[in-house]
């Protein structure tokens, strides 16, 4: 009997703690037990590095007195984190990693019903530029090499991303109409799966986020050929934008943290207070530089006024991408 | 041999005392925490990665892989013991340590899944010593082609079985298939099946719930249907010469079936997609097909539990091969890693080995040290567990219910879930009675996931041309294999016509 009643001891140990406030003493607010840490996309990608990365910095600082759990939602273009978090048993312990699916997969999916206004902001981290990759071994050095091949293949040029109507597919339908260019577009389960892809060649191009396409850049694998950034991204400063080239365009990928909808003002000016922390830390200062992010540091009323253009602009965009 | 001096260094690296001791704690914390049904290594890593900052990064990721090897090792004992799976990977051990158990030989079944899953690591150590760079490239020639190409034989191992029920296997398969499509389809976002307009139908029907609700549920209800409450005890007291004994024969019978284990699972690891899961239910499959005695499948197989439990393991260390070379995690617990290792300031990828060369080889070195504590600890402990089943059935039974319903409750937090597995419990039972096989139907719903996608990218990626499966250097054969695999029973059907019918029942 000794195992069971360990194994139920245990068991009945976690959930006390999980349901005895700590900190009652204390009058602010604070999680009374593990914090949901939703993550609108599959594991390896952009997104998910990143939450795992500011899950790390908070475990370092022991800045939260419960855990962020890390929780990949992916499926359905992020609609499965939306409608999880939107639908929260528990609001006050929920919150989400968003990248611009927030804004894509609303509109493409109106029948899910999701108001991305009820959301709760509570901190931009940043914003993470695009560019474009190719396999070293496929000889291409710049850009114009990739219109010629592209051109020459016409329509059997394979380029990989993280689906219709996601953020690369908007920059590669933005690309292919400026340049006249017919590319074969193969969606993937999220931008880990693209780089890796790309690495085996068994896709020809990707437009991955630096923080994706990074590792195989530094061990000579990767060419990148243009970037989709308002100017050069340090990082790679030999690399024309888009913009360089006469096209008025450029695109990011958001990297912020909402709450669910119904939180409340205490544990909404608690998180805002946790992620500003988490921002200010070296280690984040120093992910924003080493995978190339801009900063754009928001309060709560800025980032709903940001939420209203990006819907706007993502609007646009979408309907040029599907007419 | 430069290598053989890099794993020595990086061993002595683990047998520093600081940790040796993260290595026989984590692999003790890791033993339960697999132990427990629904709590696998995923949960065990994502509860103990703070508790490693108080470490060295090295300690620290020395310390969650010994979780990871200590939960898969744990996976086995509720397995065999209670019939719940006690992670998604231990499924596959459910289907004959279970009945293995049933018959008072469950000392047998845990030695043996100790013994298979010690050979399963130490295998897939050495391939990995050896040769890591070169079976990252591998797993990167692995492209959507090759990776349906891969699913399909998997299947065909579970249909190419002669001897039982064809059409009842199929029709399960295509059962686990139809939940397994539940929720958001992953190619075009649309959602799918979302029955009776229930929303929590979007986050589809996880592995682990149909599983529980099969193994632990429906198994519970079978048993007390079946003995009308009065099962015989007849677990015998543990001994250590009977051990020793269960030792040879699990060695004896079941070294075919560690072997296969070993390899496939390895190498099922180191793809991208797949990870220790798929890995254990494949290689059942071929375990049960090449075996000579494929009628024992089900009901107490030696090789059927050497198989899956060799297999797990060695794809755990298999998916950490993408995880340290490519960047990528091959399993959710590497994804975990992955994050931890970030922090720890070490960029997984492909110069993690270059530049951090003492770091990767003191964790491989760890690998050999955790295996071997998994093995002693393991063993160690397997006279309690067995003690636990000598208890009467009636308060055995009360107590798979709750542990299957806590197990299920603690993986999501989704008190759907809980339905689910209830009704995946009563179902099970029923169709247990119509005598349908429901291994197919777990494979399936883990299986399906992967195939679906791949085979639509592949299919994207040749215009609509399905001779893409057969044309590619790798896909082609497996597919060929495959297509044989699923005509043969057929075949075999056909020839048996005149001795005996009906084989097994």
């Amino acid at each position: 009997m000794s195992i069971t009643k360990r194994a139920l001891l245990q068991l009945s140990c976690a959930g006390l703690l999980a349901t005895t406030p700590m900190a009652a003493l204390a009058q602010e607010w604070e999680p009374r037990r593990p914090i949901d840490f939703v993550i609108m996309a599959g594991p390896g990608g952009g997104a998910d590095q990143i939450a795992r990365f500011i899950q790390s910095v908070a475990e370092q600082h022991d800045m939260t007195s419960r855990p962020l759990v890390p929780n990949n939602k992916g499926g359905g273009s992020g609609a499965e984190a939306l409608i999880h978090v939107s639908s929260a048993s528990d609001p006050d312990h929920t919150i989400l990693v968003t990248l611009n699916s927030f804004f894509t997969t609303p509109l493409r999916q109106e029948n899910l019903g999701i108001d991305i206004q009820s959301f709760t902001p509570v901190a931009m981290m940043g914003v993470d530029p695009f560019v474009l990759w190719m396999h070293v071994d496929s000889g291409i050095t710049d850009f114009e090499g990739f219109l010629t091949q592209a051109r020459a293949m016409n329509g059997e040029f394979v380029m990989g991303g993280t689906g219709t109507g996601q953020e690369d597919s908007i920059v590669i339908a933005f690309m292919s109409g400026a340049y006249g260019i017919d590319v074969k577009y193969i969606p993937y389960d999220g931008g880990g799966a693209v780089a890796r892809d790309l690495a085996g060649q068994q896709i020809m191009a990707t437009v991955n986020n630096p923080a994706e396409a990074k590792g195989f850049y530094e061990a000579g694998d990767f060419v990148p050929l243009l970037a989709f950034s308002d100017e050069r991204i340090p990082a790679y400063p030999d690399v024309p934008t888009i913009r360089e080239l006469g096209h008025d365009f450029s695109y990011y990928n958001q990297r912020a943290i909402v709450g669910a909808p119904g939180m409340s003002d205490e544990a909404a000016a608690y998180y805002q207070d946790l992620f500003t922390k988490v921002y200010e830390t070296e280690e984040w200062q120093g992910y924003l530089a080493s995978e190339s992010l801009s900063p754009l540091w928001m309060n709560a009323d800025e980032q709903r006024a940001y939420w209203d253009t990006q819907v706007e602009s993502h609007r646009v965009l979408l309907s040029q991408l599907d007419g | 041999m430069e290598i053989l001096g890099l794993l020595g260094d990086g061993m002595l690296i683990a047998l520093q005392p600081l940790n040796l001791l993260l290595i026989f704690v984590g692999v003790t914390v890791g033993l339960f925490i697999g132990a427990m049904p629904g709590l696998g290594s995923v949960n065990g890593v994502a509860i103990l990665l703070p508790i490693t900052f108080l470490v060295p990064p090295s300690g620290a990721i020395i310390f969650l892989a010994a979780i990871y090897y200590g939960a898969m090792y744990g996976g086995a004992i509720s397995s065999v013991t209670l019939g719940i799976p006690g992670a998604s990977t231990a499924v596959a051990t459910t289907f004959d340590g279970r009945p293995l158990a049933m018959k008072g030989r469950a000392s047998l079944a845990l030695v043996t899944a100790a013994i298979a899953s010690f050979i399963g690591g130490s295998v897939a150590n050495i391939i990995f010593t050896g040769f890591a760079p070169v079976l990252a490239s591998v797993a990167l020639s692995f492209g959507p082609p090759e990776i349906f190409a891969l699913m399909l034989l998997a299947f065909a191992t579970f249909v190419g079985l002669g001897g039982e029920d064809i059409p009842k296997t199929v029709l399960s398969i295509c059962l686990g298939l139809v939940l397994g499509a539940i929720g958001f389809d992953q190619i075009s976002g649309a959602p799918r099946l979302v029955l009776f307009d229930i929303n929590a139908f979007l986050q589809g029907i996880g592995f682990l719930v149909l599983a529980i609700g099969v193994y632990g549920i429906g198994e519970m209800l079978w048993t007390i249907e079946q003995t009308r409450g009065e099962v015989e005890n007849n677990t015998p007291k543990m001994t250590a010469r009977g051990m020793m004994s269960d030792a040879g024969e699990a060695i004896r019978e079941g070294w075919k079936g560690t072997a296969i284990g070993s390899f496939l699972g390895f190498f099922v690891g180191i793809l991208p997609a797949a990870g220790a899961t798929p890995a254990s239910l494949m290689s059942y499959g071929v375990a049960k097909m090449t075996s000579r005695k494929p009628e024992q499948f089900g009901r107490g197989s030696v090789d059927g539990i050497a198989a899956p439990e060799a297999a797990n393991n060695s794809a755990s260390t298999g998916s950490m091969l993408p995880m340290l070379t490519l960047g990528i995690p091959g399993s959710p617990t590497t994804a975990i890693l992955l994050g931890g290792m970030v922090i720890w300031g070490l960029v997984p990828g492909p110069r993690l080995f270059v530049d951090e060369s003492e770091f990767v080889w003191g964790l491989i070195g760890s690998f050999y040290i955790s295996n071997m504590a998994a093995l002693f600890i393991n063993l160690a402990f397997i006279p309690v567990f067995i003690w636990m089943l000598r208890m009467p059935f009636t308060i055995l039974a009360p107590m798979i219910f709750v542990l299957s319903i806590v197990g299920g409750y603690a993986a999501t937090r989704d008190m759907f879930d809980i339905w689910l597995i209830l009704f995946f419990g009563f179902g099970a039972l029923v169709l247990r009675r119509l005598d349908y096989p429901l291994a197919p139907a777990v494979l399936a719903i883990v299986l399906g996931p992967i195939a679906e996608p791949t085979l639509r990218q592949s299919l994207l990626l040749s215009s609509g041309d399905p001779m893409i499966f057969f044309n590619r250097p790798v896909a082609g054969p497996i597919t060929i294999i495959a297509i044989i695999l699923i005509l043969l029973p057929a075949l075999k059907l056909f020839r048996r016509k005149k001795p005996t019918t009906a084989v097994g029942e």
